[in-house]
Parts: C-alpha cells; structure tokens; sequence
C-alpha cells in the first residue's frame, strides 16, 4: 500500500518533466513562425511576396476542405492532387524497389551477372534521373507514365546498390553453415543471403522513398499536369505564394509519413537486430 | 574402417600478394576411429583450421584423399557437422529456429521441427530460451545453440574449431564437462580442435599433437584416463608433462634447424 501512495507525486513530478521535454521541441519552430508571421505582417515586403504563415494555413485549409475558395480551382480539391502524386511515387517505388532488390542479389550473388550486369548500370547510375526528363516526354507523351518512369530511375539506384552491398557482405561463415546444414542454391538465396542483407536492403529503400517524391514532383512541374507538383508550379505562374508553400508542407508532409511508414516495417522486419541482453529483459 | 581417412593430405595456399605458395599441411596420414573423441592440438597458424575445413568440405586439398564413412569428400553436407568458433547462427532466427534449420531446409512442417527441436535445446540445457534470439543470448548460450543446431542432424562426424576459445575460464569448463556428458550419452564421433593442452587433455581420448608450420602430424596419442577428469591428479598431470615434452622437443628441434 505505501508503495502506492508513495509513487503517485513522483509519477505526477514525472509527467511534469515529460511536458517539459516536449515543450523544448517546440520551442525554436514556434519562435521562427512567430517571428515570421511578425515579419509578414509588418509590410517591409508585399504579401504576395511573403504570405503570412497564417495566409498559408488559410489556403491549405481552403485546399483540403474548400471553405471559402481562396484557393480558386485547387479549392477542396487536395485529396485529389496528393493521391495523383502519391500514386506516382508509390508506382515507381514499387517497381524500383521489386527490380533493385532482384538485380542487386543477382548481381551480389553471381559473378555472371556481375560481369555481365553491373557495367551498364554504373553508367547509367551517374546521370541525373532529371535529365531523362526530355525522353520521357517524347517517349510516354505528357502523363502519369513519364512520371513514374523518373521516379523508378530516381528510387531504382539506391535500392541496388544497396542490395548488392548487403548481399556482397553477408557473413562467409554464414554461408558455410548453410551449406553444412544441407542448403541448395535456391535455399542459400531466399534463406540465408536475402535475410542477411536486409537492413542493407531497408537503408537502400529509404534513401529511395525520399528521391521518389523528389521526382515525382520535379516531373509534375513539367511533364504532367496533376498532383501537389503541378499545384505549386501552376499557383508560381500566378504568384500565389500561400499555395506555393502550402504545396511545399503537403510535400514535406507526405513524405516524412511515407518515411515514417517504411520505418515502421522496417522494425517489424528487423525485430531480431534490437538488442536487448538477458539481463536488460528482466530488469 | 574408420569414420574419418586422411590420406597424405597436402595443403598448399597461393600468397598472391607475395608472389609464393604457402605450404600449410604437409602429408596429413590420420584414422578417426567412430565414437572417438580426437583432439588436434597444435599452436595456432598451424593449420588446424584448415585441416577441419577439408574434412567439412568448405576447402579441398591440394593432394591427398579425405574419405568420411568410406565416402570421398567433396563439399559441405550434414552428415559432418560443424561448430565453429563464433556460434554463427542466424542472427534472424530464434535459437529454436536455429537448431531446427536444417529441417527447415529439408521441408519438414513446423510442428515437427519444433517437436525434434526441443529435445535438443534440453540436451544443451537451454529450456526457457528457445524463443530468444542470438543477439538476446550470452556467447556460451549461443555456443550451445551451435553444438545443437549439429546435432540435431544426427551426423556421422562433429567437427568443432575452437568453440570455447572465446568464453570465459568458468563457461569454458562449464561447456566441456557438458560436452564429454554429452558426447558419452549419445556416443558421437567428435574432432575437436585446440591449442590448449589442457583442453584437449580434458576433452579427448586421442590427442593429435601437430608441429608448427608447416602441419604435421608430431604423434597421435591415446589416452584413455576414466571420466570425470581430475585435472589435479598425479595421473592427469603425467599425461600432460608427456604432451608439453613432445611440444617442446619439436620447439628445440626447430631452434636448432635455424
Ligand atoms: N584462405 C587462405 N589463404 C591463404 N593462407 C591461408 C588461408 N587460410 C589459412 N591460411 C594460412 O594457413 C596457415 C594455417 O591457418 P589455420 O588453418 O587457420 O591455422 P590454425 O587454425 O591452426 O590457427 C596460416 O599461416 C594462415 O595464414
Ligand atoms: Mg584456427
């Protein structure tokens, strides 16, 4: 019973601190919106230069749920534009990361491959996906399809390289107790080598996640005509900078949830790389 | 005929990099009896390692013949099983999933891999543990999962490369009255390297001595002192001054030659 009573200020004073800790997080993005929203308001530049961060939320509300219109054609219309996006960068993620991982284990794993594979692809890897953006074009017209196609060159690259790094460092040991314990070839690769070279795998699928929204809306600026790129080219053409940054956050937005997202399978996946001793567990 | 042949094994690695061959075993001749438990003792860098691994299938030999149960070596299998000197598990798996591997590999159903598992995590005392995974095991309990995770395949032959070298005295000791208990309960054909005497004086009842480089076989020396071991006896004790004599003839013999 003592116990009890006792623990309850110190779980009270505990709770206190934890509010504290959050709040110091906060404290410098709330100064520099404050300062900003000063700033935007004290008329030293035009408000259509520099929208207010309240402008901005103003027109990102009105671009979610379409209250007042402010956003003219975009009003209530942000579903819309983030799915067409998002559906971008999920195609060409997916496709970059089904093809990376089966080239780079491929390529990790047999020599075959690696002398018959890999110097292609170290030449194509050094051009920027961006400059593919006039083939794009003429090759899959003005459409989702140039889109996913940058996409899938921008995510492609850091998976394989990846994948080949994870696969060419698996434990040799490893690979000698599979053998020891009677696996065949096809065994080695899915029950040995792949799981050994996953965390390189996931690292690879991160870095690719942050350069497929990179793409997707550098090929929406130009060669597609939906999607929060396409928004925030469109309101630069007619000076709505609110929009412009309202574009930017939703970006921002989603793909740190994409990241969030990919890391939360990540731990799944990985549950056996946390380490946590025997003695840690009981105490 | 014995479980293990070695027919004048000659083992010789290219040092690319210094442009010269490197002779490491030099005409190995050995007969492993079945059941036996032999200790190869040698200093380190002498090739006991490497002579393991030609038994094991993971490197052939440059000239000589290794034949298992009659049969020529010619890769890895399960019918030799391997503990090396770090555990080696699958970090992924759990130690039950680890042992039960190489049913896994053979495509029998989880059920019954966990069935036939269990009985061996009890035999290495490591109930309560199964459902860990090796970075959440101490290196003496992961070392256990090893030396199940090879018996579990019922081999003809356990081949173990210093499993103990890396635990601490008290482990160590630990490990190998279990071992012996062990390897009497389940009368299994073990070579054990070391570069300890007094391991190999603990552990076996054939203690191989090799010479340093470049490997060869010093004597092959039965002994056959009743179990548990003493390690303090009169009788323990002369069997060891014997081993040290035969290592330090070899050491003067080398001293002279230079
Ligand atoms: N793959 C290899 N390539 C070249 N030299 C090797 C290789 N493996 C072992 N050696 C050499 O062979 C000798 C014996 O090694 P090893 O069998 O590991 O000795 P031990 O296990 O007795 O310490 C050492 O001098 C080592 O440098
Ligand atoms: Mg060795």
């Amino acid at each position: 019973m003592t116990s009890v009573i006792d623990a309850a200020p110190a779980r009270r004073a505990f709770r206190l601190t934890r509010l504290f800790q959050g709040l110091e997080r906060v404290v410098v993005p709330g100064l520099l919106i404050a300062g900003w929203e000063a700033f935007a308001r004290s008329g030293v530049l035009p408000p259509a230069l520099l929208p207010a961060p309240s402008a901005v939320l103003h027109a990102l509300g009105d671009w979610v749920f379409g209250f007042d219109e402010t956003t003219q054609t975009y009003s209530g219309h942000w579903l819309r534009d983030a799915m067409a996006s998002a559906l971008r960068v999920f195609g060409g993620f997916a496709l970059a990361s089904l093809l990376g991982i089966l080239a780079g284990v491929a390529i990790g794993w047999s020599r075959l491959f690696e002398k018959t594979l890999e110097p292609t692809l170290q030449m194509l890897r050094p051009i920027p996906p961006v400059s593919w953006i006039p083939l794009a074009i003429i090759w899959f017209g003005i459409a989702d399809k140039p889109a996913i196609f940058l996409v899938f060159l921008g995510a492609f690259f850091p998976v394989l390289m990846n994948a080949i790094h994870g696969v060419k460092t698996v434990d040799h040991n490893l690979v000698r107790a599979g053998a020891m314990m009677g696996a065949n070839q096809r065994q080695m690769l899915t029950d040995i080598v792949l799981p050994a070279a996953l965390p390189s795998i996931f690292a690879g699928l991160r870095i690719a996640v942050g350069s497929a929204w990179m793409l997707t809306v550098t090929a929406e600026m130009v060669a597609v005509k939906s999607g929060l790129g396409y928004v925030l080219w469109d309101s630069y053409y007619f000076l709505r900078y609110d929009i412009v940054l309202a574009a930017m956050i939703s970006i921002g937005l989603l793909g740190y949830l994409s990241d969030f997202g990919l890391k939360a399978v990540m731990a799944r996946t990985l549950r056996w790389q946390q380490t946590t001793t025997v003695q840690g567990r009981a105490g | 005929m014995a479980a293990i042949e070695l027919r004048n094994i000659v083992k010789v690695f290219s040092d690319k990099r210094r442009g010269r061959d490197l002779l490491t075993l030099d005409n190995i001749d050995l007969d492993i009896e079945a059941n036996d438990f032999v200790c190869l003792l040698g200093p380190s860098g002498c090739g006991k390692s490497t002579l393991l691994n030609i038994i094991a299938g993971f490197e052939q030999a440059t000239s000589g013949r290794t034949l298992v149960d009659g049969k020529q070596v010619e890769r890895p299998g399960s019918d030799r099983g391997v503990v090396f000197q770090q555990p080696t598990l699958m970090p992924w798996l759990t130690a039950i999933d680890n042992i039960a591997f190489h049913l896994k590999l053979k495509g029998v159903g989880k059920a019954e891999r966990y069935d036939r598992a269990m009985e061996f995590i009890d035999l290495v005392g490591l109930r309560g543990f199964e459902h860990h995974h090796p970075s959440e095991l101490s290196g003496g309990m992961n070392q256990r999962v090893g030396i199940a995770r090879a018996l579990l395949m019922n081999p003809s032959v356990i081949l173990m490369d210093e499993p103990f070298a890396a635990l601490d005295a008290q482990t160590k000791l630990e490990m190998q009255e279990e071992l012996v208990a062990i390897w009497q309960k389940r009368r299994c054909t073990i070579v054990f390297v070391t570069h300890s005497v007094d391991e190999a004086l603990v552990l076996g009842n054939k203690i191989v001595v090799m010479t340093k480089r470049p490997g060869r076989i010093r004597e092959a020396v039965n002994f056959g002192m009743p179990r548990p071991r003493d390690i303090t006896s009169p009788e323990f004790n002369d069997a060891k001054r014997r081993i040290l004599s035969l290592i330090r003839e070899e050491s003067t013999r080398l001293a002279q030659a230079s």
